[in-house]
């Protein structure tokens, strides 16, 4: 891990170009969870040019369906689910000032290809840790598609929300250089 | 003959399924902690100390460890001298699955229908059953919750007998590969070796249920085992996939004859929050 850096929401271009892949993020403010349901909404939104129920501009994504909040806890568990399942909408909503997304797991080239044209970042949180980031989510409301249960769209507020840069502006890759960094090479597999 | 009822086999799938969600096994946290000695990575070492503290939050203040509380897998191993009184006993696993997903605030995740409006169920049934009648006078049931993002990267190939064991082993260690981050690594490897299609499946997702650190009872297997566990390790993936020595916990393999024109090969791959709990009633 190269650096701890703490950042406040909405995010700003120039606090992101000095993120590196590797660097531990600590997010405080808001968040919008949506995850393949949601997605596929939001892109259709966009193909009717219809407007969005929330403006993308300088916000964050985070691909989450979280499990019901017990009584007095604004959630349930809640960590990152799949990312490479929103690809194929992610480029969109970057092209029109999506900042970040939370997600785990590797993505497509056309995702990347839209993180450095828009400078954007990918984070990634550890999947499997739903209950340790619930600790950080301090408020949780719908805002849209109620119906979809767990995969609504929420507003989420969050306090020192730990994550890691997976993509950073420049196109780096932590999945690429951090695999090739422990790959041990055998003359036959 | 012994009597079980319906309303005994509903509260036990209930608290299992809760249980599972809530406390993950000892043998994954003593791995994780092993393993967490062992990995170079930084980031790497972050990660399973995230998972370690994770899996101990989620057992003090019971919550579910991971909020894709998965399929409800059930295994069923019904002592032939049983008899189910009361009702259905289809019927009272679905039901103890939906009370324990309701009262332990477990993500519903099921849809009705795979590809058309996959509208939520919202009770997270149906559950998945799989029934043996066994010798003996007791019912023996296992509740495995499955998330999604460990099941998407499974893979079934029917191969055949010239492709051997290298032929075997590639096709493991390289769909560990392909799957990478996504199934959240550090992860179970369940491999189902012979049987025919539907069983090969079966037998990888049985593999699962094996306690970490356990080796098949033959030898052969035993090691192809420890080698597979090594090549997997190898390939740098890591913890999420962020890089790292530690890519798997354990690979078990679980094997059954098979026709001698064929050689099934099933492999399910199963997240670091490798859940199972069992009852014997």
């Amino acid at each position: 891990m190269s650096k701890e850096i703490y950042l406040k929401t909405p995010l700003k271009t120039d606090e992101l170009v000095s993120l590196n892949i590797g660097d531990k993020v600590f997010i405080t403010g808001t968040l919008y969870t949506a995850r393949d349901a949601v997605h596929k909404k939001l892109f259709t939104l966009l193909e009717k040019k219809e407007p969005l129920p929330f403006s993308l501009a300088g916000q964050i994504i985070y691909y989450v369906g979280p499990s019901p909040a017990k009584p007095g806890d604004p959630i349930g568990s809640a960590g990152p689910t799949t990312s490479y399942r929103m690809d194929k909408y992610t480029p969109a909503l970057l092209d029109l000032g999506l900042k970040a997304m939370i997600g785990k797991g590797v993505r497509s080239k056309e995702v990347k290809e839209a993180v450095i044209r828009n400078k954007a970042v990918y984070f990634i949180a550890v999947g499997g840790a739903g209950a340790l980031l619930a600790q950080t989510i301090k408020t949780s409301k719908v805002i849209a598609y109620d119906e979809l249960g767990a995969e609504a769209l929420r507003e989420i507020t969050v306090e020192n929300f730990p994550c890691f840069v997976g993509l950073d502006t420049k196109g780096n890759d932590l999945y690429e250089q951090g695999i090739a960094t422990y790959q041990i090479h055998e003359e036959t597999i | 003959m012994k009597e079980i009822t319906i309303s005994t086999i509903i509260d036990a799938v209930e608290k299992l399924c809760i249980d599972a969600n809530y406390f993950i096994g000892k043998d994954v946290t003593d791995c994780m902690k092993a393993n967490l000695e062992k990995e170079e990575s930084p980031v790497g070492k972050e990660i399973l100390s995230q998972i370690l503290e994770n899996n101990s939050l989620a057992a003090e203040k019971q919550i579910p460890m991971c909020q894709d509380t998965g399929i409800a897998v059930v295994f069923l191993e019904v002592g032939q001298e049983v008899h189910i009184v009361g009702g259905s006993l289809q019927e009272a696993i679905h039901e103890g699955v939906r009370r324990g997903y309701e009262k332990g605030y477990l993500r519903k995740s099921m849809v009705y229908d795979p590809i058309v409006e996959r509208k939520n169920t919202q009770d997270n049934t149906p559950a998945i059953i799989y029934t043996d009648i066994v010798p003996g006078d007791t019912m023996k049931i296992t509740v495995a919750p499955k998330g999604a993002g460990s099941e998407n990267m499974s893979e079934l190939r029917m191969m055949t007998p010239s492709d051997g064991l290298e032929g075997v082993i590639q096709f493991v260690v390289d769909k560990v590969k392909r799957a990478s981050g996504n199934p959240c690594p550090p992860v179970v490897v369940g491999v189902g070796l012979g049987g025919n299609f539907e069983q090969s499946a079966l037998l990888a997702k049985k593999a699962l249920l094996r306690p970490i650190g356990s080796r098949h009872t033959e030898q052969k297997f035993a090691d192809l085992e420890r080698t597979l566990l090594e090549k997997i390790n190898n390939l740098g993936i890591g913890p999420m996939g962020l890089g790292g020595r530690i890519t798997a916990l354990d690979v078990h393999i679980e094997t059954m004859a098979c026709h001698i024109a064929s050689m099934p090969v099933a492999i399910n791959i199963q997240c670091h929050a490798s859940r199972h709990k069992t009852v014997i009633l």
